[in-house]
């Protein structure tokens, strides 16, 4: 029996599918049986961030409604074959499926697979209820800003209302540079303000864009930072003890020039 | 580097910290928020509990969340009519 996880955030844009892209690829690389979901009806996103828009045939709505079978929608990967998305339709809207279909969907993907990973919609409403109701536990992301710390304030309330397993955090896009200057709120501060355990830490990484463009999850490139927080998550998704990664400062002087002159920071 | 000067003179907080308190106090109240049907309840539970004491005009009664630099504090305006008389 598997476990199913949702990702969550309250605010929009601070990086819910860009997460669970990345800890699918990771954990699918880590050899575990990952599926995805992407329970944003209406305004689907998963696929084109896996790379895999030009193959879907059936969607989440398809399933519920019983149009399709499940193993017909769920999409394979082309990395890595033990990972699997299953799209939410594009024409449809939140209230095409209920909490109720979501549990039951969910309960019978986990029992094929390791993992089930939820993408959730933006909001409070019906999209997020759906995401949330066949879920063990769920993954708060948040950036270090006023506007989504306060989002994932009000998330993790509802979640706790639910009396689901306490959630975890993952601050996305942080700025070592910015927190050295004051200018951003660091580790602790967001720790302190919401109150829950750190799952990981992600740098804000241009590499981003470049894997989201080409549809390369960040994780399986070894350079890059994010991708490296990534790893990390996913082996401390699977009870490995890792410690939170440095956060380098590479705005100074000697840095730059280092990084100029092709040496690894 | 200016904003960095000014700093270090201690002429400016640094954001973050701006950033923090902002937040404490804008979560302490939408922690605090009661649904308006619990709001309606409490409400209705005072009304109940003062009117034993004194005659209460339950039309202008107000329960509400206020703020006060950093604290919240619930706050009820209630319009007396009459104190009723202890008859001992």
């Amino acid at each position: 029996m598997g476990e199913a996880i949702v990702i969550t955030s309250g605010k929009g844009g601070v990086g819910k599918t860009t997460t669970t892209a990345n800890l699918g690829a990771g954990l699918a690389k880590a050899g575990m049986k990952i599926a995805l979901i992407d329970a944003d009806i209406g305004l689907r996103n998963l696929d084109v961030v896996m790379g895999l828009e030009n193959r879907i045939v059936y969607d989440l709505v398809d399933v519920v409604e019983g149009f399709a079978k499940l193993k017909h929608a769920l999409i394979k990967d082309k990395r890595f074959e033990n990972l699997y998305l299953l799209p939410a339709a594009q024409t449809r809207d939140k209230t095409a499926v209920s909490p109720e279909q979501m549990r039951e969907l969910v309960g019978q993907m986990k029992e094929e697979f390791d993992y089930v990973l939820i993408d959730s919609p933006a909001g409070i409403e019906q999209g997020f209820k759906n995401a949330v109701a066949g879920a063990d536990k769920a993954i708060v992301v948040a950036t270090p800003e006023v506007s989504s710390v306060r989002d994932a304030d009000r998330i993790i309330g509802l979640l706790e209302a639910q009396e689901k397993h306490k959630p975890f955090l993952i601050i996305n896009r942080i700025r070592a540079s910015m927190v050295k200057k004051g200018d951003m709120m660091d580790i602790d501060d967001m720790i302190e303000i919401l109150a829950i355990e750190l799952l990981g830490v992600v740098p804000d990484d241009e590499f981003i864009v470049v894997s989201t463009n080409r549809g390369e999850p960040a994780v399986l490139n070894p350079q890059s930072k994010a991708g490296e927080a990534y790893r990390n998550i996913t082996r401390r998704l699977q009870g490995e003890n890792v410690p939170m990664m440095k956060l380098d400062d590479d705005s100074g002087f000697f840095n730059r020039l280092r990084k100029l002159m092709g040496f690894k920071s | 580097m200016f904003d960095l000067f000014a700093r270090v003179f201690g002429r400016e907080d640094a954001s973050k910290d701006v950033a923090k308190e902002r937040l404490r106090l804008v979560l302490v109240h939408d922690r605090a928020s009661l649904s308006p049907q619990a709001l309606e309840n409490l409400k209705n539970d005072l009304l109940k509990v003062i009117s034993e004491y004194m005659d209460i005009d339950d039309e202008g009664f107000r329960v509400d969340f206020s703020r006060h630099d950093e604290s919240m504090a619930l706050v009820a305006n209630i319009p007396i009519r009459s104190v009723k008389r202890t008859s001992v």
